[in-house]
């Protein structure tokens, strides 16, 4: 469709309406949640910065969502392959699989993890400490942004005809020189977007995280079970702080979201 | 199930590669990864759920605080899939049609609820518009209507969470419609009302409703944002989700089951339907 000004007053309501629910609903939130974290002064924001169990929640976060982004951009990557390259039974049961975890409430995640490796588990004693410990946080974490990698990945290999990869094959090229230099070069912009979705989504998380990490302060404690309990125990100053922090991260995730799409657009 | 990917290029039909080297390994590293991390905790918690047996399932859900809670979940839902169907097409048919100032900002923002942590948003909710501020004052005095800590919350969080589904599924259709049958409708006298609802709206109704399931679906599983401002009141304020997270913060397992089974099943039809929907649309 094409482009028009504005001309008539119903058009400038609608523009006006549709704007102001958008900044009723998003950005005076996001304004209003600024202001009241910087209105006492850096001090306190300082303060809870300097706190030792909240560099520590912080921390936690940082890694393990590093390590769940990886794990997730390398299955990902070959799930999307498998899913769009190979042909064999089962391929459509798989592929209406990895959307689940979109429509999964994310307690409900926690709650399959802690039947499994919880105290009297289906597989507990486990070798090593699971639940209520970093490896369930991991766990919970790859569940909940699985579908990001390959659901943007695979619309691209399904435009991407195979022949290229074949003539790069028969001239000789083996498969890893082949993908890293005929595939790889299409897809990054799509792997690239889909590793920002799920960096987002796995920073962010907390239902499942809270369920099986037990929030154990200096600990399994995250970014957002620390705000959790910070509002509980009534520091509203170290709540909102950190959730200024990951505002302020999300703002980076969206910019770099918006030049990832227009990379996109660029190159068709 | 659609998503929100990238634009890609014209998708070209493509022929079953011959058979490469390492086959097995990559299709084996994928199955293990889909199986292990999805369908296992599919069938724990619904083997879990129906363990002790039928009766015991049904008791853990004819209680009325279950009932209520996942009554309150879906109306919640159902509500904010409504305004959020209307508003997200509005706001994609702006984003399209007309030009702006400030519309690059505009649309770069649509996508603030898949960067912020659901958790942060209901904090945001909270601050804005909680008892003690201007606006939430507002309302109270006005309108004797609690917005933070009541279901008028729940129902902003949930806009909140699920605003840029209808909006990213409807405003690829709407680019690519054709402007010309657009403008001829308009030269030839059509009103832009007639002109939406006879020329634009038909094309555009399977993108609209796919976003509006979507967003249902997205709605009954949120937990983050609505724990924070949802105030967790047994039988008046809890939804599903918050339900399901104390009974498991209590230890009651047999209670939290019984609700994730019939919440797990409700959005995987609503996911199922989605598919099926597409499916048929792509046919006819």
């Amino acid at each position: 469709m094409r482009e028009l000004s504005p001309r008539s007053l119903p058009a400038f309501i609608l523009i006006g309406f549709v704007v102001l629910y958008a900044g009723m609903l998003m950005v005076i939130p996001f304004l209003t949640i600024l202001y009241g974290t910087f209105a006492k002064g850096l001090e306190p924001i300082i303060a809870t910065f300097q706190d030792a169990s909240v560099q520590h929640a912080l921390l936690v976060s940082l890694l393990l969502s590093v390590i769940a982004v990886a794990v997730n951009a390398l299955f990902g990557l070959i799930t999307a392959w498998v899913l769009v390259r190979h042909r064999f039974t089962g391929r459509k049961f798989l592929d209406a699989l990895v959307d689940i975890p979109f429509v999964f409430a994310t307690p409900i995640a926690g709650y399959a993890v802690l039947v499994m490796f919880g105290r009297g588990g289906w597989f507990s004693p486990t070798l090593f400490p699971i639940v209520f410990a970093y490896p369930a946080i991991l766990l919970v974490k790859i569940f909940v942004a699985l579908p990001f990698v390959t659901r943007e990945i695979q619309p691209v290999l399904e435009a991407l005809p195979p022949d290229y990869e074949e003539a790069a094959y028969t001239l000789g090229a083996s498969r890893w020189t082949t993908f890293r230099r005929i595939v790889l070069p299409e897809i990054r912009t799509a792997l690239l977007y889909g590793i920002v979705l799920t960096f987002a989504r796995v920073i962010g998380e907390f239902g499942a995280v809270s369920v099986v990490a037990g929030a154990i302060e200096g600990y399994t404690e995250t970014a957002t079970t620390f705000i959790f309990r910070a509002l509980k125990d009534r520091d509203n100053t170290g709540g909102y702080s950190v959730s200024v922090l990951l505002c302020i991260l999300s703002v980076v995730i969206l910019i770099v979201m918006n030049h990832l799409r227009h990379r996109a657009l660029d190159q068709r | 199930m659609t998503h929100f990917s990238l634009p890609a290029a014209r998708s070209i039909a493509v022929a079953p590669p011959q058979t490469p080297y390492g086959v097995w390994g990559l299709r084996g590293a994928a199955l293990t990864y889909l199986i292990a991390f999805i369908a296992v905790p599919i069938v724990v918690v619904f083997v879990q759920g129906l363990y002790s047996g039928l009766d015991e399932f049904v008791a853990s859900l004819v209680r009325p605080d279950v009932v209520s809670a996942i009554g309150l979940s879906v109306w919640t839902a159902v509500l904010m899939t409504v305004i959020n169907t209307v508003m997200g097409t509005l706001t994609a048919y702006v984003l399209v049609v007309y030009r702006f100032p400030g519309k690059k900002m505009f649309n770069t923002l649509i996508d603030i609820p898949f960067a912020v942590p659901t958790l942060v948003i209901g904090v945001m909710l909270v601050v804005a518009y909680g008892p003690q501020t201007v606006i939430g004052a507002f309302f109270k005095d006005t309108f004797d209507l609690r917005i933070i800590f009541d279901t008028p919350g729940i129902v902003l969080a949930l806009l909140f969470v699920g605003y840029p589904f209808v909006i990213r599924t409807v405003q690829p259709v709407l680019i690519q419609l054709d402007a010309n049958q657009q403008e001829s409708a308009h030269t030839i006298g059509a009103s832009p009302w007639t002109t939406f609802f006879r020329i634009i709206f038909p094309v555009i109704r399977p993108a609209i409703i796919t976003g509006a399931l979507l967003s249902f679906a997205r709605s009954l599983g949120e937990f983050g944002s609505v724990v924070i401002i949802s105030g967790n009141i047994p039988m008046r304020t809890q939804t599903a989700t918050v339900y399901i997270y104390t009974q498991i913060e209590e230890g009651n397992f047999q209670a939290a089951s019984g609700a994730s089974v019939v919440l797990l099943l409700v959005s995987f039809m609503v996911t199922i339907g989605v598919d099926l929907f597409l499916r048929r649309q792509r046919h006819a």
